[in-house]
């Protein structure tokens, strides 16, 4: 009996072992203890599953990791609320009474148009599979993006919580636009615009530097052609948007009155207040960028700290010795340009490189808000090609200067030995950021020449000189920003 | 009845009115303005684009009185606000025709 029973199992064993080798999949076994013990560890570390590379295992934690779960959505909402309300009443602050609305209606305008686009295709072109330049349309209406880590980009952070990070990204990048075009172009100009260079600009060039087969994913694709390097965003961003808003604003125009009429800033109060929120919300755009609450994000805080908070006193300081008088508009700029420029560079270099970048954020960031607007004569009105283009095509290089893998071991990974920029870093590297930045620049210029010229062409993008005149908050918005009586 | 139109520096406007209380005038109207006559304006400089404001803050005050009371007013106005530099302000004097008390409908002199 006990003899027939025996075989009797081992012929089950041996028909599922047949019925097996036909399968498309070997099913999943369970984990062993040491199998388990090596996926805790590998949340701690941020390091993949047993399962994640290989097919015979299941994993017990295989859902979001929580420590880096609460971090990414903390980040996310950090970067938001740069956004709302910290570009908001940074910029609100310094146009002129009867425009403060229009900025916060722009600002708020964008993050919920961005939003669409973002559900609709965006997400999906940015980080889907698709090819060098730009995702295929797998995630579009976020499809399959759900609570599950996608291990292209995290292997403990929620897939959906990391779309809604990269999102606010996508938010923030066109806002910084309405800085060089402020209190003259027409509300429903800035949507159209800014819908067609979310599709044209931002998406590809997101995609090509952040996607897993984007073709400047230096880090990550280890088919990577050109071996760039970007942690939070110097090129995707701030060159994106900086030089956008050069060519806007020169096709724009120049205010009326510019240059003849005192336009200062109605209230640097707000603008200060919007500062303060920045720099803040900025942790989270900055180490938030390390998609995980590790070493690298750790390394981030502490260079994103050092760098803006010498570039916050550099300014300024050239300001006493030129001008002879510190100004709160100095502090506010120098601050702001010390987290433009460190931005590509934070998760990838340590203390040292980050006081380097604050110094320079203080100064070259300066001249170009204090000279060039001056030489060239455009009506860039907020700086945002002197403090985003300068500063994000600064950092972009510095970055390739001061890149080191003892801070972020990524730089030495897999994918980086794979494509060579493993080899780059510290020898060169610089001259792949170059290649980088010259792409990224002739993008948004060329990108923006064409939709800017068609939104022009179609709608017009200047509101008439009596809007003009009266304000924007009255003429596009119906409503006043303050009532003193 | 007279009314007299003052233009003083705003930190000065304590002052007067304590002055003018002593002197019998409890009443004045008050606004904030702006104005230059020989003083010079400020430059304010944002992010090297450099702004010259003229105008000057500034408080007028505004009191209808009884011919009377017109002389030892304006000693008073004048004493309270003056620093002795440029921008001090200037004090006017116009002959009224009417004024009447809502409330009681009084006319003329009962009425300021």
């Amino acid at each position: 009996m006990k003899k027939l029973l025996f075989i009797l199992l081992l012929l089950s064993f041996v028909r599922g072992g047949v019925e097996s080798i036909g399968a498309a999949e070997p099913t999943r076994g369970e984990p062993t203890l040491e199998q388990r013990l090596a996926d805790l560890e590998a949340y701690v570390n941020n390091s993949a599953r047993v399962a994640d590379s290989t097919n015979t295992v299941t994993s017990k934690i295989a859902g979001p990791g929580p420590g880096h779960n609460a971090w990414m959505m903390t980040s996310a909402a950090l970067v938001l609320f740069m956004t709302l309300p910290g570009l908001a009443l940074f910029y609100g602050g310094l146009v002129r009474r009867k425009n403060v609305l229009s900025v916060l209606a722009q600002c708020l305008g964008i993050a919920g148009l961005v939003t669409i686009l973002w559900w609709l295709v965006g997400y999906s072109f940015v980080f889907g599979k698709g090819g060098a330049i730009l995702g295929g349309t797998g995630f579009a209406f976020l499809r399959g993006v759900d609570s599950n880590p996608n291990t292209d980009y995290s292997y403990w952070v929620s897939q959906n919580v990391f779309s809604m990070y990269q999102m606010m990204f996508a938010i923030i990048t066109p806002a910084l636009i309405i800085g060089a075009i402020a209190e003259r172009m027409k509300f429903s100009a800035i949507l159209a615009f800014v819908t067609l260079w979310m599709l044209v600009v931002y998406f590809p060039l997101a995609h090509m530097v952040w996607g897993i087969d984007g073709f400047m994913n230096g880090v990550w694709n280890p088919k990577a052609t050109v071996r760039a390097i970007d942690f939070a965003g110097g090129t995707v961003v701030h060159m994106s948007s900086g030089w956008s808003a050069l060519i806007l604003c020169m096709i724009l125009g120049k205010r009326m009155g510019f240059g003849r009429e005192p336009m200062p800033p109605h209230s640097m109060v707000l603008c200060m207040v919007g500062t303060g929120m920045l720099w803040v919300g900025w942790y989270g755009f900055n180490a938030g960028s390390a998609v995980a609450a590790d070493g690298v994000a750790a390394n981030a805080f502490m260079t994103t700290t050092l760098a803006t908070a010498v570039a916050s006193f550099v300014w300024p300081m050239m300001e006493y010795i030129l001008k002879g008088k510190p100004s709160v508009l100095g502090f506010c700029s120098g601050a702001v340009a010390g987290l433009v420029v460190v931005t590509p560079a934070t998760g990838f270099i340590g203390s040292s490189g980050a006081i380097i970048i604050g110094i320079a954020a203080g100064l070259i960031p300066f001249f170009a808000c204090y000279k060039l607007k001056g030489w060239l004569g455009y009506d860039d009105a907020l700086d945002t090609f002197g403090v985003h283009a300068v500063g994000g095509t600064l950092g972009a290089f510095l970055t390739g200067v001061l890149a080191t893998a003892s801070v972020n071991p990524n730089l030495a990974g897999d994918a980086a030995k794979a494509n060579g920029l493993a080899a780059l870093v510290g020898h060169g590297l610089w001259f792949e950021q170059l290649k980088a930045i010259g792409l990224t620049l002739t993008l948004a210029v060329v990108g923006t020449v064409i939709i800017g010229s068609l939104v022009k062409a179609v709608i017009g993008l200047r509101p008439s000189e009596d809007v003009e005149t009266l304000g924007l908050d009255l003429a596009e918005h119906g409503e006043e920003g303050y009532h003193t009586s | 009845m007279k009314k007299i139109e003052a233009i003083i520096k705003p930190f000065k406007l304590e002052e007067v009115k304590d002055a003018l209380a002593e002197v019998g005038i409890e009443g004045m109207t008050v606004s904030e303005v702006k104005g230059f006559g020989r003083q010079k304006g400020h430059t304010e400089i944002y992010r090297g684009s450099e702004y010259t404001v003229d105008f000057l803050p500034k408080i007028k005050i505004e009191i209808v009185l009884s011919d009377a009371q017109v002389e030892p007013a304006v000693a008073a106005i004048v004493k309270a606000a003056k620093t002795g530099k440029i921008g001090d302000g200037k004090v006017f004097v116009q002959t009224i025709d009417e004024a009447i008390r809502i409330r009681t409908e009084e006319k003329g002199d009962q009425a300021v």
